[in-house]
């Protein structure tokens, strides 16, 4: 029992970070119809502006710790949502209008740049960060196994939480994401009644790439560990979450990302940890070719 | 004027659901064997829809859609496969926004059409890989067709311009004759005349009742050019929201006060009831 | 085609606005990942800061910038004279650094790495051609007129060369099969030709999936794992050869393809490519953990290696056989295996090369192309999507299942490492690059993405980098590929005609 609550809590915090990756990709992929393959990336170089600020700020001197991360998550999310902005600008403006193979090949090319790009510029090494955030709230300590619920943990779940809600009410109250919800229904129209469409997309990208800095950062924290090629397998995981809660969906990318959080928990927990990569990926087959729509996507009809 | 022999394409109650929103609803009509049978009804009723049950594209949610093969027998759409359709029950089609192969000679558009014979001829690609003589053949009688349809539409000449940069008007009867190089039974024209001159809109008739007469082909026409539906249609069938309000000779479509109403709409007092 | 002679205003200020705004971004983007390098020493400060490398980065991209917009606004003899003294500055100031190694002038470097140096100055040299292009030739300015102009143009290269490669090709292929025997060969350039040969076999193979049936295969490499583990294991537990394994590592790729094509070809393109990627990585993860079958992460060792009619490349041959220096008569030598390497991954590649080339004119070939195209015309034609599919996933798969083998017995070792998603990822370059479906390109594509790096190994660390933004450039600049152009695979002026007249009895 108290094994099954740690991995509870263990897959909760870990399908926040997928969660909000997630979000980049089902936003994207809602209004532009493509899938951004090089989000991933942004993840990782999230990650990495984080370390990079986190040892500059050890250097500086700051060391009380609220103010170092607060620091930290302005830093990230602004200078990752430039990368965001800046790959859509580049990469996939002009593509706007091909096909969407074209889009994803040049999405995989941006992908495979950035990996080198930081490769070269930090090294192919870990990069390992000393604890930040240490201790935590334990649980039924009687029993035959302590439950711990890190403090790193509550600050993963609370800020997810967080930001979560303050993105719910942008979609949902402001011109922002009036726009959006114009612009995922039909593009063309939305131009048409005076939408700046450009500036929408750019704006989806930027929101999507600071959400995933965010998710860098804990990742950072909750790992201490990260390198150049992490963004691969988390954001093929979080395009699972994507696709598995109903790929366009906002609310399914953090079901999803929950429940590969959850999945990947308990089966590394009660199964075998060096296949857990796998039951990512066939999780991923298994719902495209039995239900593409997702939990909670709409489905598609075909048009003809 | 009914049919001398049963018709070749039987409807009945033909249902189709979209989550909530009911496409059509309960359907019936009949296509008499070598003739031209037009759908028409405003944007809308639903008929782009009907080609698409009928060709496999989507599953109807309820009825019964019969074809009565002069080889093949009686063969029911509504349980065949998408691409079974037309290589076994030989219903053809053609599309609202044209589908060609842009990227493709104009002939390859046409041999792709008669895919299924070359296949078996080539001994699906195994024994015309090894060099037997069977397949060469079969590919020059696959383009004598070919050659046969260009010639019907003035095509020849272009036969190897890539599909895509021909002129529109010759795109759709290009897509026309292609689907004919399937031979098929029924030939379904989703909106053939749109976009089309006075001129191309006169030869294609002529193509259609060629196609009719010379062919035996029974056509299934949706067409919003009321002069080209009157002038070659043998029978109309009129749709709105999803329901048949009228059926017969185009004479009588033409005086039906049902038909009149939904196209002109309802005078200003009986609108609201 | 006027749009240079009228001149076209140029608002000075907005344009510099522009290149600030740009400038700006620039620093953004860089000032963490570029400006600070985190260490990997745990003694000594944890992160050291390199801001020059950051200003640099910025005012290049305010010049360049500035220039773009001098050039867009028809002012191109200021740019000509600034870039192509900036341009022949630079490159002189990197050959001097080249031949003396004296600190010198080469403070005046803008980045510490020469591979990016001779990056700028090339920029800089394009950016000069440009410019006097623009002083010279009156050319419009409007970007949707010169796309066209440029797709025509492009278009027409691509015939050109498809042309040319009629005399080429034999041509090619007659260097390629005397190629150990020219002088200067050595072991070392033939180990590079046989690496570029197996990408060019790779990248054919990929082409059929890709090019032709217009499937976007992202787990090429696992095909190619399993040809390889299926010849290292055939090998190992059966003590089979090369050439009795070739076929079933063929096989049993193929075989791999059908199973997973069967339920996923149904997915639209995006969806199928993700698909294809987890696939691969299944693969990888698999034979990294499968420890008693496949050895793990060590990988499998003493595989062996191809014979000649059962003549071994030996320098010793087991007690009562011969090899093949000591059947011929020849005085044994290392490089005859090599050589011999040589020739059996060059006829695999020739023999992909004919097959696609026989294929492409069969009724399969062309329902591949067809789909590639427009799927549901092909429905509503008969032509049944799925099948038609499997075919090509399944014929692509095998050509990377012989390449697989091919590829064990060279190394006589295989392990996962070898088929990460990076190897995809560079053989579905090689066919993007080529321009899809284009049997010259993937040549010329593999020539470039893996010889030119290997030859030149300073090159070899850029070459991913190069590899992603060529991806991104190619299809932002022309999305079919760079030598894309295709010929109709059969044409009506070839046969006979009269068939018109012929017509009454082709009724149906």
């Amino acid at each position: 029992m108290g094994y099954f609550l740690q991995q509870l809590i263990n897959g909760l915090a870990l399908g926040m970070i997928y969660g909000l990756i997630a979000i980049g990709y089902t936003m994207v992929y809602g209004i532009v119809g493509m899938i951004n393959f090089a989000h991933g990336e942004i993840f990782m170089i999230g990650a990495f502006i984080s370390i990079i600020t986190f040892l500059v700020l050890g250097l500086v001197g700051v060391g009380w710790v609220p103010l170092a991360l607060l620091i930290v998550l302005v830093a990230t999310m602004l200078l990752t949502s430039v990368y965001g902005w800046a790959l859509e600008r580049v990469a996939y403006r002009p593509l706007r209008g091909s096909p969407r193979l074209a889009a994803l090949i040049t999405a995989i090319g941006m992908s495979i740049f950035l990996q080198n790009y930081v490769q070269l510029l930090q090294g192919a090494r870990n990069k390992p960060l000393q604890p930040v955030i240490t201790g935590g709230a334990r649980f039924l300590e009687g029993g035959d196994f302590t439950v711990t619920l890190s403090y790193l943990q509550m600050l993963i779940i609370l800020v997810t939480i967080g930001l979560m809600v303050g993105f719910t009410m942008l979609i949902n109250r402001t011109a922002l994401g009036r726009a959006q919800r114009a612009c995922q229904q039909d593009l063309g129209m939305a131009a048409l009644v005076g939408i700046d469409v450009d500036r929408t997309i750019s704006l989806t990208f930027v929101m999507g790439a600071s959400l995933a800095s965010v998710a860098g950062l804990m990742f950072l924290l909750n790992y201490g560990v990260i390198d150049f090629y992490i963004g691969f397998l988390a954001g093929v995981k979080a395009f699972t979450a994507a696709v598995l809660g109903g790929i366009g969906s906002v609310p399914g990318a953090m079901l999803g990302g929950l429940l590969i959080g959850l999945i990947e928990a308990f089966w590394s927990a009660y199964f075998t940890v060096e296949y857990k990569d796998v039951a990512a990926f066939a999780i991923l087959v298994l719902v495209l070719i039995f239900r593409p729509t997702g939990l909670l996507g709409k489905p598609e009809v075909e048009k003809v | 004027m009914s049919p001398p022999q049963p018709a070749l394409l039987t409807v009945e109650h033909l249902t189709m659901r979209f989550g909530g929103l009911v496409a059509i609803d309960d359907v019936s009509f009949e296509a008499p064997r070598a003739k031209i049978t037009a759908i028409i009804g405003p944007n809308g009723a639903g008929k782009t829809t009907v080609f698409n049950c009928l060709t496999g594209f989507y599953k109807p949610t309820a009825g019964r859609l019969a074809l009565r093969h002069p080889q093949r027998g009686e063969c029911l759409l509504e349980r065949m496969e998408g691409h079974a359709i037309p290589a076994t029950a030989g219903v053809a089609r053609t599309f609202q926004n044209i589908r060609l192969f842009p990227g493709m000679s104009v002939l390859e558009n046409l041999l792709i059409a008669q895919h299924n014979v070359l296949m078996r001829a080539s001994g699906y690609t195994i024994g015309a890989l090894l060099g037997l003589g069977r397949y060469a053949a079969a590919e020059q009688r696959a383009i004598k067709r070919a050659r046969y349809w260009l010639d019907r539409v003035g095509l020849v000449d272009r036969a190897d311009w890539n599909a895509g940069n021909l002129p529109y008007g010759d795109q759709r009867r290009l897509e026309i004759v292609r689907a004919m190089c399937i031979e098929p039974v029924l030939l379904c024209l989703d909106e053939p005349a749109a976009g089309l001159n006075p001129r191309e809109s006169a030869e294609l008739n002529a193509l259609l009742s060629f196609i009719r007469d010379e062919h035996k082909v029974t056509l299934l026409l949706i067409e919003h050019d009321m002069s080209v539906v009157m002038e070659i249609s043998d029978h109309v069938v009129v749709l709105d929201y999803g329901r048949k309000i009228a059926d017969g000779t185009p004479d009588a479509i033409r005086n039906d006060p049902a038909v009149i109403r939904a196209y002109l709409g309802e005078p200003e007092e009986e609108a609201r009831p | 085609m006027h749009a240079n002679h009228a001149r076209t205003p140029f608002d000075l200020g907005a344009a510099l606005k522009d290149a600030g705004l740009v400038a700006g971004i620039v620093v953004l983007l860089t000032v963490a990942l570029v400006g600070a390098r985190v260490q990997d020493i745990s003694s000594g400060p944890p992160v050291v800061f390199r801001f020059d490398d950051v200003i640099a980065a910025a005012l290049l991209a305010f010049v360049g910038r500035f220039a773009i917009a001098l050039l867009r606004g028809g002012r191109p003899r200021p740019v000509l004279i600034a870039a192509l003294a900036f341009a022949l500055g630079l490159s002189a100031i990197l050959v001097h650094g080249v031949t003396s190694a004296g600190p010198g002038l080469t403070r005046l470097l803008p980045f510490a790495s020469p591979v990016i140096n001779w990056v700028i100055a090339i920029a800089a040299w394009i950016l000069s051609a440009r410019a006097a292009w623009l002083q010279w030739h009156a050319t419009s300015t409007l970007d949707a007129e010169a796309r066209e102009a440029r797709e025509a143009r492009m278009d027409r290269l691509g015939a050109m060369v498809q042309t040319w490669a009629r005399f080429f090709g034999p041509l090619l292929l007659g260097v390629a099969v005397v190629l150990p025997f020219l002088p200067g060969i050595d072991r070392r350039l033939l180990d590079i030709a046989i690496l570029v040969v197996t990408y060019i076999m790779l990248g054919w193979g990929l082409n059929i999936v890709v090019g032709l049936a217009g499937l976007l295969d992202l787990g090429y490499v696992a095909f190619y794992a399993v040809g390889a583990y299926s010849y290292a294991l055939l090998a190992l537990y059966f003590d089979l050869g090369f050439w009795t394994c070739l076929p079933f590592a063929g096989i049993m790729a193929a075989f791999a393809g059908i199973l997973l094509g069967f339920p996923v070809l149904r997915l639209r393109g995006d969806y199928l490519a993700i698909v294809t990627l987890g696939f691969g990585e299944m693969i990888r993860i698999i034979l990294l953990n499968w420890y008693t079958f496949t050895n793990g992460p060590d990988g499998l060792s003493g595989i062996p290696r191809p014979t000649l009619f059962g003549l071994p490349f030996t320098a010793n041959p087991p007690e009562g056989q011969a090899s093949f220096h000591s059947f011929f008569g020849l005085e044994y030598s290392p490089l005859d295996r090599i050589v011999f390497l040589y020739y059996v991954i060059l006829g695999l590649a020739l023999v992909t090369n004919l097959f696609t080339l026989r294929i492409r004119k069969l009724p399969v070939g062309r329902a591949w192309e067809a789909l590639r195209e427009d799927e549901i015309a092909c429905r509503s034609l008969g032509v049944h999507p799925r099948n038609t599919k499997l075919t090509a996933f399944a014929i692509g798969a095998m050509f990377g299942g012989f390449g697989g083998s091919f590829f064990a017995t060279r190394q006589g070792f295989v392990s996962p490492e070898s088929f990460t998603f990076i190897e995809s990822a560079m053989i579905l370059a090689i066919v993007v690059l080529g321009g899809m479906g284009s049997q010259i390109g993937v040549v010329f594509a593999a020539i470039l993405l893996i010889g030119l790096p290997e030859v030149f190994r300073e090159l070899n660390q850029y070459r991913m980098l190069a590899f992603g933004l060529a991806m991104v450039a190619i299809m932002v600049w022309r999305p079919r590929g760079l030598l894309a152009h295709r010929e109709p695979t059969v044409r009506l002026a070839d046969h006979a005609p009269g068939a018109a007249d012929a017509a009454p009895e082709m009724r149906t």
